[in-house]
């Protein structure tokens, strides 16, 4: 790692490689929003621009994920692109149901297989209720909320709804991850496949960590950035 | 919800008059007064606080009363006495108070024992009690709170206060999680869980 760079401020005039190499948490958000690999020495802005994403929108989001606590002043909220945050959210939750998932699921089939036959059953149920959980979660966000702020983006009267709503209805699918994680890391019968089972809690932890970044997203920028507009209409 | 007090104070008077100061603010509740102290009566009562004269244990136990009171219950063990106690005696208690204290400070105490409390949670990676085995397989059962207390006949705070453990023991916060936890420990049969 580049350790020169890590104590320079994200910029745009920053090279794209730098920025990315300063936290590796910051390749997702990269990969979400479109960007290709092969930056060369073009800068941020260059590669920004040509993704069609707004500079400072991506540095925003990439700071609430290289820094823990961080909180974006009134003016970032006020700069920033409701568009390009609601692509980022959406693409967030194709990454999660389409590859994250899917990965955990084949890791944790992979552990319990040699487990009894009603062991497996056991574990298998809660992860598999989890993840329905976890798509009825995101889908209520892809089909309520996201058209709403879109209708309001676009200045058309949205449904009967307004952000505030939203901020309430946020159902906290953190706890059934953090109970998985316990359960695999505490009481997992000994048969189970250890390998496996340290690539399900990798996954797991992973997967905490954006969720984490990603309700922050929603709750902190999202919201206030809709709530906003509301009051402006 | 107030704390919940209990006083295990041989002098009537002197219990009493504890009673006064902890009940006339609202923020405590006195659950019992007792004259001496059992495991049972600890379980059941689930006291947050246990307000104890080292004077009803003998010379050699005195110095095992916080241990002894862990054993049934997690509550902030606070020493009343009447004559000052030594250091290695003190160092038994969450707090000591005394007769000559006035009730602005005993209330003090008593809030500094329970946010000392709460701050550094009781040894961790302690095994589930028995009691909390049995609530534990209730709840993945699907019982309710109100149902559980019934059955063991004891308050629903205390039904919380277990479940609270529970939680805090395992690291499993979700009813769904419980039961996975349940059965895989064999607590329980597939054929109980719906």
């Amino acid at each position: 790692m580049n350790t020169s760079s890590t104590r320079r401020p994200m910029s745009p005039a920053m090279k794209m490689a730098e920025l990315l190499d300063t936290d590796f948490s910051l390749l997702g958000v990269a990969t979400r929003l479109g960007l290709h690999f092969g930056f060369g020495e073009a800068t941020v802005a260059d590669v920004c621009q040509h993704a069609g994403i707004d500079p400072e929108t991506f540095l925003l989001i990439c700071r609430v994920y290289a820094f823990d606590g961080y909180r974006p002043t009134q003016e970032a909220l006020a700069a920033a692109n409701l568009k390009d945050i609601l692509q980022y959210l959406h693409q967030s939750h194709a990454y999660y149901t389409e590859v994250v998932v899917p990965q955990m699921a084949s890791a944790l089939e992979r552990m319990i297989k040699p487990c009894e036959e009603k062991q497996q059953r056991i574990i298998w149920k809660f992860f598999a209720d989890y993840k329905e959980e976890l798509a009825k979660h995101f889908a209520y966000e892809e089909g309520q909320v996201f058209p709403y702020v879109e209708a309001v983006l676009n200045k058309r009267k949205g449904a009967q709804f307004t952000i505030g709503e939203y901020e309430e209805n946020h159902s906290n699918v953190e706890e059934k991850l953090e109970d998985l994680k316990n359960l695999v890391m505490k009481y997992i019968p000994a048969a189970c496949n250890q390998q496996e089972a340290y690539k399900v809690l990798f996954y797991i932890y992973n997967l905490e960590n954006d969720l984490g970044k990603h309700t922050f997203i929603e709750d902190d920028i999202l919201v206030p950035m809709v709530g906003r507009m509301e009051n402006h209409e | 919800m107030s704390k919940r007090i209990l006083i295990v104070v041989p002098s009537a008077i002197a219990a009493k008059g504890l009673e006064q100061v902890f009940n006339d603010l609202g923020e405590f509740e006195v659950c019992a007064i007792l004259r001496d102290l059992s495991g049972q009566e600890l379980r059941s009562m689930a006291p947050d606080v246990v307000v104890v004269d080292p004077s009803i244990f003998d010379y050699a136990s005195r110095s095992s009363v916080k241990a002894r009171v862990a054993e049934y219950s997690d509550a902030a063990v606070i020493a009343f006495t009447i004559s000052p106690l030594d250091e290695e005696q003190q160092r038994q208690y969450d707090a000591v108070i005394g007769l000559m204290d006035t009730p602005p400070a005993i209330i003090k105490k008593v809030r500094a024992a329970l946010e000392d409390r709460t701050e550094t949670p009781r040894a961790e990676g302690e095994e589930l009690s028995q009691r909390e085995k049995e609530i534990l397989i209730c709840v993945a059962k699907g019982m309710l709170n109100k149902e559980i207390a019934d059955l063991y006949n004891i308050s629903i705070y205390t039904v919380i206060t277990h479940r609270k453990n529970i939680t805090r023991k395992t690291g499993i916060k979700t009813v769904a999680g419980l039961t996975v936890y349940a059965l895989l420990n064999n607590l329980i049969d597939m054929n109980s869980v719906e």
